[in-house]
């Protein structure tokens, strides 16, 4: 396998951006992605790109010839649909195609507008990553569909409101330096525990705002980098997929997400590295609960015991394992289909040591990135390394 | 979800504000096993699709989706099920703004679990247990009367 790199990140700010269009927002990414990367759009040889609801949001279909037209590239181009792991499966196309031989300069991202609708229609659009015969019609919606697995998650092992609200106060915490940001405000436990119910036992802070945004990194060849002497020390070194029944009421487990087992364990193998070599991680806290779930997927916690880590301050940026040091999709915002992208472009950074959270964790050397997709029927994990 | 013809007033008395759903909602796809199904849930002989190797599912089906087996035979669905999850929803979609708040539940029947509103209950988080017995059938969706997979305790006449 071709040791593949990511040489340049580019994001939008994320929140809204009421009078841009999707396209425009994708092509600032892909500009900072290119600044950052320091390679010739010339050389880009496919986009991969990551978008869930545009024909909603924008009645815009067939995305992908009118961003790489945005970003100005001329290649082949693909949108990648998979809900909100959207951008996840078009970065991870984009690392196996490198990783392949297939092609030396891929553009990988994803785009979403969604404050441009009304709540309730964006509850509708978001719903659509549910099954809509025996999900939807039933009533799910997309906070709906997370509190059931909360409120499974705390019969089955335990754990209280209290303990989701510690989750959102430290992501929101995490946010306040980080220029991208939807939300660089504070939020305390308290008042994430007295806000309003959306979904019991989630309440407002315990689910992530509507955003718009894009994202945009810039993956290559090392032979590549080396040749054309692109500075690109942060490597991804595993790749991996899970996917599951559609329907939460199908799985074997209302409270565990093996789709992103599945992922994690390929994306490790791949990377040659283990659960207790993970330094940092950026995962789909689309909801609290989701943050929990997605920790103990990857190995991080046990079953059963990643709901306390955010009280007990081990997932917090000064703990031993900080979990959404950009703040998380919760306060950073979640773009859908950018989210994949967004992620591993601030692990990227987190790594190089440019990120303005780099400073709690100093000497990183692997980092992993968590993807989901409705509730976890889709579910794609990187691995990145520090190569050089 | 509504298809024009028996939608009432439609979401256009929830958080849409003047849009009325009639017009923008899209013509919900129709299955004619699927609707089969419900009709049978409404009669009160509902039923699963089970595989040799007993894995369990709802129509439509060809195939089952754990084992791939394309041998499916129609059993019973248990007369009670058990509720295994739920939350109370206070932020509804359009097709349930006049719903709201309501409770979802994921109940299993035996062959399987599935998805539907629980009534018959308090809508508050601490008035409901998981674990709670409840019968299966189909009732209206209040905001356009549509079919819709409905729970009730099973002591609930």
């Amino acid at each position: 396998m071709t040791d593949v790199r990511v040489a340049g990140v580019g994001l939008t700010r994320f929140g809204s951006h009421a009078d841009r269009a999707g396209r425009d927002l994708f092509a600032t990414a892909a500009e900072r992605a290119f600044e950052d990367a320091g390679v010739p759009r010339a050389d880009v040889e496919e986009l991969n790109y990551g978008n869930f609801m545009g024909a909603l949001a924008e009645h815009q279909g067939h995305q992908a010839p009118l961003m790489a037209e945005a970003a100005g590239v001329s290649c082949p181009a693909t949108r990648y649909e998979s809900a909100c792991a959207s951008a996840g499966v078009a970065v991870r196309e984009a690392v196996r195609t490198v990783a392949a031989g297939d092609a030396d300069v891929v553009l990988a991202g994803g785009m979403e507008r969604m404050t441009n609708l009304p709540t309730d229609e964006v509850t509708e659009g978001l719903a659509m990553a549910a099954d809509d015969l025996f999900e939807v019609r039933s009533g799910v919606t997309f906070p709906g569909a997370y509190a059931l697995m909360a409120t499974a998650y705390f019969e089955a092992y335990g754990g209280e409101r209290r303990d989701l609200a510690h989750v959102a106060s430290k992501n929101h915490a995490n946010a306040l330096p980080n220029e991208y940001a939807q939300y660089r405000r504070e939020v305390s436990v308290d008042e994430a525990m007295d806000a309003p119910p959306v979904a019991e036992p989630l309440h407002l802070y315990d689910a992530c705002p509507i955003t718009d945004g894009a994202s945009a990194l810039v993956i290559v060849s090392a032979e590549y980098a080396a040749e054309h002497d692109v500075d690109a020390p942060v490597a991804v070194t595993g790749t991996g997929q899970g996917t599951d029944r559609m329907a939460l009421a199908d799985r074997e487990h209302l409270a565990r997400t093996p789709a992103a087992d599945d992922a994690a364990e390929s994306a490790y193998a791949a990377a040659g590295v283990r659960p207790e070599d993970v330094d940092v991680a950026e995962v789909h806290d689309c909801f609290t609960i989701a943050e929990v779930l997605a920790t103990e997927s990857l190995g991080l916690f046990e079953v059963g015991e990643g709901i306390a880590a955010a009280r007990e301050g081990v997932t917090a940026a000064d703990g031993d394992l900080p979990v959404n040091l950009s703040g998380g999709l919760k306060a950073k915002g979640h773009p859908v289909g950018a989210t994949g992208g967004s992620q591993i472009a601030e692990l990227t950074r987190l790594l190089r040591g440019d990120h303005p959270n780099s400073e709690h964790v100093p000497d990183a050397d692997v980092g992993v990135a968590h993807n989901a997709g409705g509730t976890v029927a889709s579910a794609v994990v990187h691995v990145l390394e520090v190569a050089e | 979800m509504s298809d024009g013809g028996d939608s009432g007033d439609g979401a256009g008395s929830g958080d849409a504000g003047d849009v009325d759903l009639a017009e923008r909602a899209p013509t919900p796809v129709t299955d004619a096993d699927h609707d089969e199904w419900l009709d049978a849930l409404a009669a009160g002989e509902g039923y699963a699709l089970v595989c040799p190797d007993g894995h369990g599912s709802l129509p439509p089906r060809r195939i089952c989706p754990e084992c791939g087996s394309a041998s499916l035979s129609r059993e019973p669905l248990g007369d009670t099920g058990r509720v295994e999850t739920f939350s109370v929803v206070h932020v509804p979609s359009p097709r349930f703004a006049d719903d709201a708040p309501y409770v979802t539940a994921v109940v299993d029947l035996g062959p399987v679990r599935t998805t539907g509103v629980l009534r018959g209950v308090e809508p508050a988080g601490d008035a409901i247990e998981v674990g709670l017995s409840v019968a299966v059938g189909v009732e209206e969706r209040a905001t356009d009367g549509e079919p819709l997979v409905v729970f009730r305790p099973a002591n609930d006449g």
